[in-house]
């Protein structure tokens, strides 16, 4: 141990990083007191915003009567696309396909065409909601489903296609083959706090907008571009959001935008706060999938080619559907090795809600795929999927290329198959269930285990860089600020810890500050799981810029001598030394070419697996799940209590979009009908495992260099769930002594598993 | 608009020039013009001028400044808006959990209010920083992104007031039940479920109620309320079943407020204007439940869900499972299962039990009383008997004299969620096990709830056996021709509903009947 290290061990109470902290905004949550956007005090002179929506999925937008609009009793102002300054344009990737009122036509049932702004919300709203009262349009065709626009060819992007090897030669040559679809649906983030964001002028043609937002820096851009503003005229605020999941990464523009536009417009301050209803009908969420397939393996179920088709339902514009596309082909293989594989991506463009990021970004929808073709293999085999998959993981010296051409080097699929295969007592529970099902006529139930192979890193390379402000102040406090969102996730914690590890002072001495784009310029989103590993790295970075400092002054000054962080900080700052400093990370080594989809977009793969067990009533369709064992790959945590609680978050979540949350929109109109809690259903606390809920990490330091060898947490676990449905078809398939493969889709609604289940019954007849 | 509220401290001007429009009112019934008024930390807070359909979330939010309760979804389904209130039971406050989304604020007249921010005060008072709820939450890692924690607080107090009370200590299961009513999309449950357990083993934080009884002794002086808001739009709170009846037949036009979970929706969703409002939670008579002389019962139309569930799960133990997924913990104190019959949606829980139960009701128009049989009731769809000026007043249901009972429901989520289709099914067997009697109920497969009556007539005089069943299954297809909707298509209702004639069946039969663990996913050890 060095001396500059021993003048700072009088208050070094405990090492932060790796303990297990609660989450630095706890106590506020209790209590009621962390303040959301829509508890900041309104200013003197606010007005609120609410959007008028199309009544049609597609159609021509031959006019809106504003006048007659702004006559309304209450009514302060109306904007259309005609009162924006810049572009009508909020798209985060593909320019102009975003707009943010319509304009010229509308493109599906909730776009929103106009906003009514007035002094009292309920008066905006109610008027806004009368909006087809105020609109001229002519209606088109629409193309509702997936399915209709592949046919038609309607796509957001072009189709991407990704193929190593023969898979059509491999296919025609293997020993067994199966030709099949699934169809997995879509999912609303339901962040409990709705789309917000309340725009404040300021001199000079600024603009100050709290967002609840994943990325403030692209609202920032997105804003300022709408309305004619350079960037250092907006700052974006937030401290903390009530829930993204995705959902607001990209999608938080449109209300920033559109209150922006009316604080300019009007020069008073203006917040758009979404009703529940409106926040369904308006924006996207995770793509719902139909998959294509024809598999060829051999009598132990590798695979030897594989052909796939992915159709995503992008909605009526691009927004993130690339990317996550892009995901999902790169999560396909999930944690097999596919010697011959075929993939082609479509993103359909249909008239529905933009379908968006949502916590995993297309990876557990490719990674679905291949789970339920191996379960199908296994069944058709007469084996136990769990050898199936194992026949076909990826290998630690060989066997270990990805599709994509990256080197799988942290292999971990094997360890932590075995731990988890022994503690959940997985084949011992499969023979208990076997003899369940001889001895109960109506009642099923059945197992599944699924791994997960998660890669880390935007697939963009240049998104993978952070930056951080450390402040410490003379009396020994610290004061940190970086580009990372605070979305429930204790990412604002787990910086917190790495800065006091590095600073050898206690958690309580630093605080995170909420996330300004006037702080940390040119930020990334608070995405892809990325949040604690580049924002920790670069505040890290700061803090040891700090340290290094004061470690010298500290030599200099004070030699072997005991002196407090407090004394130290004190004497720097009489000594003139700086005590804040900023700090900046990149993830070294990635690489990623888009027109070959290949390269090394992942820094590193995040692993772990499950074990569900559920109960099928076979006259209902009804289902329960029993117990779940999960084990993850956290690499050496940075906060146990906080990884345990994404772990958990994630497979319940996980667990809805699978088994509960049902999109439904009517089949002529293009309405959303399943648009609030009342029809839209996520778990309650009654859908956890009701008999065993075990959740363990993994405790293995990440080989790469992340943030004290930790890995990403965020999505990666979103995968875990996959046994809780491939246990229900595990069920399904015992009506049929287990012959028949069932055709069962996602989410496995009761009537979902009836149709599995009737099937079953009538080919096993 | 702003409501002339105590709370009022930055100058918004009050609205009492509006009662002037309510003149006439406050000679009808004895109701008296005055402000709503409430008990909240221990005062009497007036309201005065704010508009009869101002809901408690934003009373909250906007005029208190209390900002700690949240709006997740403004239609009583997510919880983040859970408060408690709390009414005079002798000395006692009686308190229990409701959606401030919507709750209006005349329906909290005469009654007292705790929210999230009230908890630390009361901590502080016993010596400790955080309520055993919020410190546990905290311990536990029960809060992500926070949003719904306030929510999921105040049913923990509830949960911990009502157990301490009683010295008991909820099991996991207990406590997932008591928190159906509120969604968490961050945690997955687990901690939370920690924390209700751990709120136990920190040191004790009991209620003290005695300033918030005072206060509402005060308040059970008040002239019943008749209150006008500053747009005209008027309120009335009557006390007796002859006040309500005077008041609704003077005003056919008044809708009659009861728990306000769905009129809350109307007013939050649909921007409906409502007039004139009559509550019935104040009418004594009607928020009773009485046994009748012949043993059946009679229901009060405005007794709250939670009461009457408990006392029809009480006499048919059968019921449990409908009871707990019937809505949340906080729409079953608020909700009355007069509304919910009086609602007449044809996927209302409520109907298909009470229809198999042969529950008659009480309809009540002036002076005039009438009992009219349940399944008489429903004309069409969302269309009832009523005539203009005649409310349902009380619900009765006779003395069991069936051999068996079953209530099923299939919906996409256990709780909280609205029927794909639900059954209330009984039988009436003789010795011999021949079919006396069957009264068949569904709800989910036609424009109104609805007794399968072709199943009936297939069933009744036969032996009960797996043909009988069977041909009972299949005449299900004659009885009902069920809609696709959201919740499920027609095709699965009509095979649900037949399977679930099997599943009764298998759990009714002679020969080794199957117990519910055999036939239910569902099933709990307590009731198998």
């Amino acid at each position: 141990m060095n001396k500059q290290a021993e003048a700072f061990l009088v208050d070094a109470v405990r090492a932060e990083v790796g303990a297990v902290r609660p989450h630095e905004s706890a106590h506020l949550h209790v209590a009621g007191e962390a303040t959301y956007i829509d508890d900041i005090r309104e200013l003197d002179g606010t007005l609120h915003a609410a959007l008028g929506l199309s009544p049609v999925a597609h159609g021509r937008l031959v006019a809106i009567d504003v006048e007659r609009l702004r006559a309304e009793p209450g009514v302060a102002a109306v904007l259309t696309a005609a009162d924006l300054i810049g572009p009508n344009d909020c798209a985060p990737i593909v320019k102009g396909d975003d707009p943010i009122l319509a304009e010229g036509a509308v493109h599906y049932l909730g776009q929103p065409m106009f906003a009514v702004i007035a002094a009292d919300r309920r008066v905006a709203r109610r008027v806004a909601a009368r909006a087809k009262e105020f609109v001229t349009i002519e209606p088109l065709p629409a193309l509702l489903t997936a399915r209709d626009a592949h046919a038609a060819k309607s796509y957001v992007v072009p189709p991407m296609h990704l193929a190593r090897g023969d898979a059509r030669a491999a296919l025609a040559q293997a020993p067994h083959r199966l030709k099949d679809a699934l169809s997995v649906g879509g999912q609303e983030q339901f962040y409990l706090e709705g789309q917000i964001s309340y725009a404040i002028p300021l001199e000079d043609d600024q603009l100050l907008v709290h967002c609840s937002t994943q990325h403030p820096t692209e609202m920032q851009h997105l804003v300022a571009h709408a309305l004619g503003l350079q960037a250092n005229q907006v700052n974006v605020q937030c401290r903390r959001m009530g829930g993204g999941f995705g959902g607001k990464e990209s999608q938080s523009a449109l209300f920033a935008c559109v209150a922006a536009l009316a604080a300019k417009r009007l020069k008073r301050p203006v917040k758009l706060r979404l009703d529940r209803d409106d926040d369904f009908m308006v924006t996207g969420r995770r793509h719902g999938f139909e998959f294509d397939f024809e598999v060829g393996y051999d009598d132990e179920g590798r695979v030897l080619g594989v052909e796939i088709d992915l159709i995503a339902n992008a909605g009526f514009s691009a927004d993130l559907s690339p990317p996550v596309m892009t995901r999902a082909i790169c999560h396909f293989d999930n944690a097999y090795w596919l010697p011959h594989v075929s993939m082609h991506g479509y993103c359909a463009r249909t008239h529905t809600q933009s379908n968006t990021a949502f916590r995993g970004f297309g990876g557990p929808q490719g990674a679905i795929a291949i789970e339920f073709i191996l379960d199908s293999i296994a069944r058709r085999l007469g084996k136990d999927p769990v050898d199936v998959r194992r026949a076909n993981y990826y290998g630690v010296t060989s066997r270990n290329v990805t599709p994509y051409l990256q080197t799988v080097e942290d292999n971990v699929l094997e360890p932590l198959t075995g731990r988890l295969l022994e503690t959940s007592r997985y084949r011992e529970r499969r023979a208990e269930i076997a003899a369940f099902n001889a001895a109960s006529p109506v009642l099923k139930r059945g197992i599944a285990f699924t791994p997960v192979k998660f890669g880390i890193s935007f697939n963009v390379n240049h998104f993978n860089q952070a930056g951080a402000l450390v402040h410490v102040y003379t009396d020994g406090s610290v004061l940190v600020n970086h580009g990372g969102t605070e979305m429930g996730q204790g990412v604002n914690t787990k910086v917190a810890q790495v800065v006091a590890h590095e600073l050898r002072i206690p958690l309580e001495s630093v605080r995170c500050t909420a996330t300004d784009t006037s702080k940390v310029a040119n930020t990334s989103a608070t995405a892809a799981s990325t949040g604690a590993d580049l924002n920790g790295k670069a505040a890290q970075d700061a803090a040891r810029k700090i340290r290094a400092r004061l470690d010298a002054f500290a030599d200099q000054q004070f030699g072997r001598r005991d002196v407090t962080f407090g004394e130290l900080v004190q004497a720097a700052y009489i000594a003139r030394v700086q005590l804040w400093s900023d700090g900046f990370y990149a993830t070294p080594g990635l690489s990623w070419d888009r027109a070959t989809m290949t390269g090394k977009p992942f820094f590193y793969f995040a692993y772990g697996a499950a074990v569900s067990e559920v109960v099928v009533d076979t006259l209902t369709g009804e289902h329960k799940l029993l117990a779940a064992d999960l084990l993850h790959d956290v690499g050496t945590s940075l906060n146990p209590a906080l990884d345990i609680g994404q772990v958990e978050g994630a497979y319940i979540q996980g667990y809805g979009w699978l088994t509960m949350e049902e999109l439904v929109w009517h089949s002529k109109s293009g309405a959303l009908l399943t648009h609030a809690p009342s029809t839209y259903k996520i778990p309650t606390a009654n859908d956890i495992p009701s008999l065993r809920f075990c959740t363990e990490l993994f405790d293995a330091p990440n080989p790469a260099d992340t943030i004290h060898r930790s890995k990403a947490v965020g999505e990666p676990p979103l995968l875990l769930p996959f046994s809780a449905l491939l246990a229900i078809r595990d069920a399904v398939s015992a009506v049929g002594g287990h012959r028949v493969d069932p055709p069962l889709r996602a989410p496995a609604t009761p009537e979902a598993v009836l149709d599995a289940i009737d099937a079953v019954r009538r080919s096993a007849a | 608009m702003a409501s002339g509220s105590s709370y009022a401290d930055d100058g918004l001007p009050a609205y009492g020039s509006g009662m002037s429009q309510g003149n006439a009112a406050s000679d009808l019934a004895g109701c008296v013009e005055r402000p709503i008024r409430f008990v909240h930390r221990g005062r009497v807070v007036e309201v005065q001028g704010a508009h009869t359909t101002r809901t408690l979330l934003d009373w909250l939010r906007e005029d208190a400044r209390c900002s700690g309760t949240k709006e997740g979804c403004g239609e009583g389904d997510c919880g983040a808006c859970t408060v408690r209130v709390g009414a005079l039971d002798g000395d006692a406050v009686q308190w229990k959990t409701v959606n401030a989304c919507i709750q209006l604020l005349p329906m909290l007249d005469g009654m007292a209010l705790q929210t999230v921010e009230d908890l630390k005060p009361a901590a502080q008072a016993c010596g400790q920083a955080l309520h055993p709820a919020q410190q546990a939450m905290v311990e536990c890692h029960g809060s992500q992104c926070g949003f719904c924690t306030p929510g999921f607080v105040m049913s923990m107090v509830q949960v911990y007031e009502r157990d301490r009370a009683a010295g008991t200590r909820p099991t996991r299961q207990q406590l997932a039940d008591d928190l159906a009513g509120n969604l968490c999309r961050c945690t997955g449950y687990r901690p939370i479920l920690d924390a209700g357990e751990r709120m136990f083993e920190l040191p004790a934080c009991p209620a003290d109620d005695a300033v918030t009884a005072a206060a509402l002794r005060q308040l059970a002086t008040d002239a019943l309320l008749a209150y006008t808001d500053a747009q005209g739009a008027r309120a009335f709170a009557p006390r007796t079943v002859e006040q309500l009846a005077a008041l609704r037949a003077a005003m056919p036009e008044a809708r009659v407020l009861a728990g306000a979970t769905d009129i809350g929706l109307w007013v939050n969703k649909q921007h409906k204007a409502l007039p004139v409002l009559i509550s019935t939670g104040r009418v004594d008579a009607m928020t009773r439940i009485e046994l009748l002389g012949d043993g059946g019962l009679a229901i009060g139309a405005a007794v709250p869900l939670e009461s009457a569930w408990a006392v029809l799960a009480g006499r048919h133990p059968e019921l449990k499972e409908m009871w707990l997924r019937f809505a949340s913990p906080p729409v079953r104190h608020a909700g009355t299962l007069g509304g919910n019959v009086a609602n007449g949606s044809p996927i209302g829980d409520g109907p298909p039990v009470l229809m198999t139960l042969g529950a008659r009701l009480v309809l009540r128009r002036g002076v005039r009383e009438r009992r009219l049989a349940l399944e008489d009731f429903y004309l069409d769809y969302m269309k009832n008997a009523l005539e203009p000026g005649e409310f349902v007043q009380a619900i009765e249901v006779p003395a069991p004299t069936f051999t068996h009972l079953r209530a099923y429901k299939l919906s996409k989520r256990f709780d909280s969620d609205i029927s794909g289709l639900a059954a209330g099914l009984t039988l009436t067997l003789d010795a011999a096990g021949t079919v006396q009697d069957a009264r068949f109920a569904f709800g989910g497969m036609a424009a109104t709830v609805k007794r399968a009556t072709q199943a009936e007539a297939v069933v009744r005089g036969q032996p009960w056996h797996e043909a009988t069943a069977e041909a009972a299954a299949a005449a299900l297809a004659r009885d009902y021709t069920p809609i696709d909707d959201l919740r499920a298509s027609a095709g699965y209702r009509q095979r649900a509903a037949a399977n679930l004639l099997r599943r009764f069946w298998l759990e009714t039969r002679r020969d080794a009947p199957l117990a519910p663990a055999q036939v239910s996913v569902f099933a709990r050890e307590a009731s198998a």
